[in-house]
């Protein structure tokens, strides 16, 4: 840029004939959708945190053996509702690794509950890399190498013992496993259902609309609880662990889908109106086809993020079905079934450890809140 | 005149509703194969007591459970003659407990009442807590108010509601000396009402309320906190702030009746859960309503009384739902009822 003479201004680049003319000043306007979102939802630090989280705890799952000190079922029963350990590192200021103390269980007959003496003068440094029981990396490859183990003679009870002497942080690992999948698959048949059942009422409209509009109504207008409840002692108890789970994921979804069947209803009422249907259908396409081709892509990015909200719902009905011993059953880990052993008030005020499980439910039933409202927000990247 | 009418369509919707509803706990109820007295009978005939067999089947014929699903549906229901001819729901029949040998109705009774009272508390609990906070949420907007009333109402929706109830009562009654468990003092159980004995449950309602009620409060409050947010932000309260309306009244004069309509039509959509809420946590208390009853017939296939349970519980949401959206209309003369071109 020069200034001439009489007081103008002129660009001293070398003029170039055969410059884009539509070239867009800012070409990071012009990036993508899913980088519009990405960059918007960045900005979002809670969800941005809450997402990671949960991506590690997924990732985490086909780990859960290799990581946990214990199997999920491996009783030692010298060591009944064992306190939680700590890991220590330093040993009269010498610096020892990480090492427990042996502790040896007795009795209290005043008060009838275990105590534990901790053996202050041994410090027991931990195995790393080491034999312990056998388990099925990632639900195939069997092996018995674990991150860490108790040495010979101590245990490693991170968070406490249970009612059998079972380490309840192997435990979490492992339930883990169960209570997060339970979302995914229930959210799945919800998923699947609500959109069958929204597309084809909202394209077609008409009396088909009409039926599966009160259907909608009706089942949202029932309290979910009993009639899970009802469905999952329906279950018959001779099944095995793994068809239990399945079955329970599915009754949890089967309650779940109207919710997402109205919202995809209401956005096909408005968008089959649109120009590019008329032009689709003109052009011979089958109403399957219209359907998720033109329409549902409109707007798949909501329904995931809408869905993402409904995952806490079932992974707090589980927990609940478990609970009150309707839902999963041991020998089968998860979150809720661990919980059934902290039912009464005596074990929170005794063994206050038992109720552990509930810190991990709280920290990813508000992980996909944060997530969910995170995506939601960010979805609409032009949004101011 | 139009509500009278519109008031009766939503009562004939409501009937129809409760129909297929009935329809369909029925299905469910008889889904697990077998019925509690063909499991009584095998059982009694494995081990060898005859007479006991006798009994059970003269029930099995009491209770039509030897006729074809459809038809032992329309006797249960009443549209139909039964052995004993019409005598179903309809009829104010609502059969019997084999569990526990006695009427259904003998087994409920009181805990119907106290069920109601539960949840109308939790309701009543969830308008009291979410208008206020809700309306300063929104009107002190990212302040610390805004921020502490969010995390709590986050930390309601993620807690587990049966740990929420066995936390809160123990340390209910460790630092505030609440009683533990029941809805009553033990010793006016079966007496008729007086003064002590509505002390009593009023006290024992605390922790249940509370319970029941917080995570609908909190998503109540976020939907108020919303719509607040987004009145405030048009121009007519500008100009109301312009003219030098006092805040408080400019608040409630104008942009909190506008938000309230929502506020109103809600609960209808939250009663679901709540009802969902207060089942499960009265068997983790052990409040005397429905809701042990129910898991105990659930696990032992008790089906009568299950199934009366489940429909006076949907009933209890669909009568619930229907005064909230009639309080609608009535709050808000800009919904027009019946067809949309009308």
């Amino acid at each position: 840029m020069s200034k001439l003479p009489d007081g103008r201004y002129v660009d001293d680049a070398p003029y170039d004939p055969n410059v884009d003319l539509s070239a867009l000043d800012r070409s990071d306007m012009d990036a993508p959708n899913w980088v519009l979102v990405w960059r918007r939802f960045r900005r979002h630090k809670l969800g941005l945190i809450s997402g990671l989280f949960l991506l590690f705890s997924y990732l985490m799952l086909p780990f859960a053996g290799f990581i946990s000190p214990y199997t999920p079922n491996e009783r030692s029963a010298e060591h009944l509702y064992h306190p939680p350990q700590l890991i220590h590192w330093w040993h009269e200021d010498t610096f020892v690794g990480p090492y427990v103390y042996p502790t040896t269980a007795k009795a209290d007959l005043e008060s009838f509950r275990w105590t534990y003496d901790v053996d202050r003068t041994r410090p027991m440094p931990l195995k790393f890399f080491c034999e312990g029981r056998e388990y099925r990396l990632a639900g195939f490859i069997k092996t018995d190498t674990h991150l860490f183990c108790a040495p010979e003679g101590a245990t490693v009870f991170l968070l406490g013992s249970d009612r059998l002497g079972r380490d309840v942080f192997s435990r979490i690992l492992y339930g883990a496993q169960l209570s997060l999948t339970v979302g995914l698959i229930g959210i799945t048949v919800s998923f699947l259902l609500g959109i069958f059942f929204g597309s084809v009422a909202g394209y077609f409209g008409g009396k088909t609309d009409w039926v599966i509009n009160r259907m909608i109504e009706i089942l949202r207008s029932l309290p979910e609880l009993p009639l899970w409840l009802a469905l999952s002692a329906a279950v018959p108890s001779n099944w095995s662990p793994v068809a239990v789970f399945f079955i329970i994921s599915v009754i949890l979804g089967i309650l779940d889908w109207p919710g997402l069947a109205r919202a995809v209803r209401s956005k096909f009422l408005s968008l089959r109106e649109e120009e590019y249907v008329r032009a689709a259908e003109m052009m011979g396409a089958k109403p399957g086809r219209v359907i998720r081709r033109h329409l549902l892509p409109n707007f798949m990015s909501h329904l995931i993020a809408s869905a993402t909200l409904s995952i806490p719902a079932m992974i707090l009905g589980e927990t609940a079905l478990s609970f009150l011993g309707l839902g999963l059953r041991a020998p089968a880990v998860s979150w809720g079934v661990m919980l059934n052993d902290a039912q009464n008030l005596a074990s929170i005020e005794i063994y206050p450890w038992t109720a552990i499980p509930m810190l991990p439910i709280i920290f990813v039933v508000l992980a996909f809140n944060f997530l969910g409202d995170g995506l939601r927000d960010s979805l609409d990247p032009y949004k101011a | 005149m139009m509500f009278i009418r519109y008031a009766i369509y939503r009562l004939m919707t409501m009937i129809v509703t409760l129909f297929v509803v009935s329809i369909l706990i029925f299905i469910i109820i008889n889904l697990p194969p077998g019925d509690y007295l063909s499991n009584q009978i095998a059982e009694l005939r494995a081990t060898g007591q005859a007479e006991g067999v006798a009994k059970a089947e003269f029930l099995r014929k009491e209770y039509a459970l030897d006729r074809p699903l459809w038809e032992q549906y329309l006797i249960w229901a009443g549209f139909a003659p039964g052995p004993q001819g019409f005598s179903g729901l309809i009829q104010g029949d609502f059969g019997w407990s084999f569990e526990f040998d006695r009427p259904v109705a003998d087994i409920v009774g009181d805990a119907l009442w106290l069920t109601v009272l539960v949840n109308l508390a939790a309701v009543l609990f969830v308008y009291l807590v979410a208008l206020p906070l809700g309306v300063i949420a929104a009107a002190r907007s990212e302040s610390w108010v805004d921020y502490t009333a969010a995390f709590v109402g986050y930390l309601g929706l993620a807690t587990p509601n049966f740990l929420l109830a066995l936390m809160l009562f123990y340390y209910g009654n460790k630092y505030l000396g609440l009683p533990i468990g029941g809805l009553m003092s033990p010793e006016y159980e079966g007496e008729p009402m007086s003064w002590p004995k509505v002390q009593s449950i009023l006290v024992h309602m605390i922790v249940p309320t509370f319970v029941i009620g917080t995570s609908g409060a909190a998503a109540m409050m976020q939907r108020l906190r919303a719509n607040m947010l987004d009145e405030l932000s048009k121009p007519y309260v500008e100009t109301a702030r312009a003219k030098g309306l006092s805040p408080s009244r400019m608040l409630t004069k104008y942009p909190l009746r506008m938000a309230f309509n929502p506020f109103v039509a809600d609960i209808g959509n939250l009663l679901p859960g709540m009802v969902s809420g207060s089942v499960l946590v009265s068997v983790v208390l052990g409040l005397q309503t429905i809701g042990p009853a129910l898991l105990t017939a659930l696990k032992s296939q008790d089906q009568f009384l299950a199934a009366f349970i489940l429909m006076f519980v949907a009933l209890l949401t669909l009568i619930g739902t229907m005064i909230s959206d009639l309080l609608l209309v009535l709050l808000d003369p800009r919904i027009r009822y019946g067809a949309r071109d009308g």
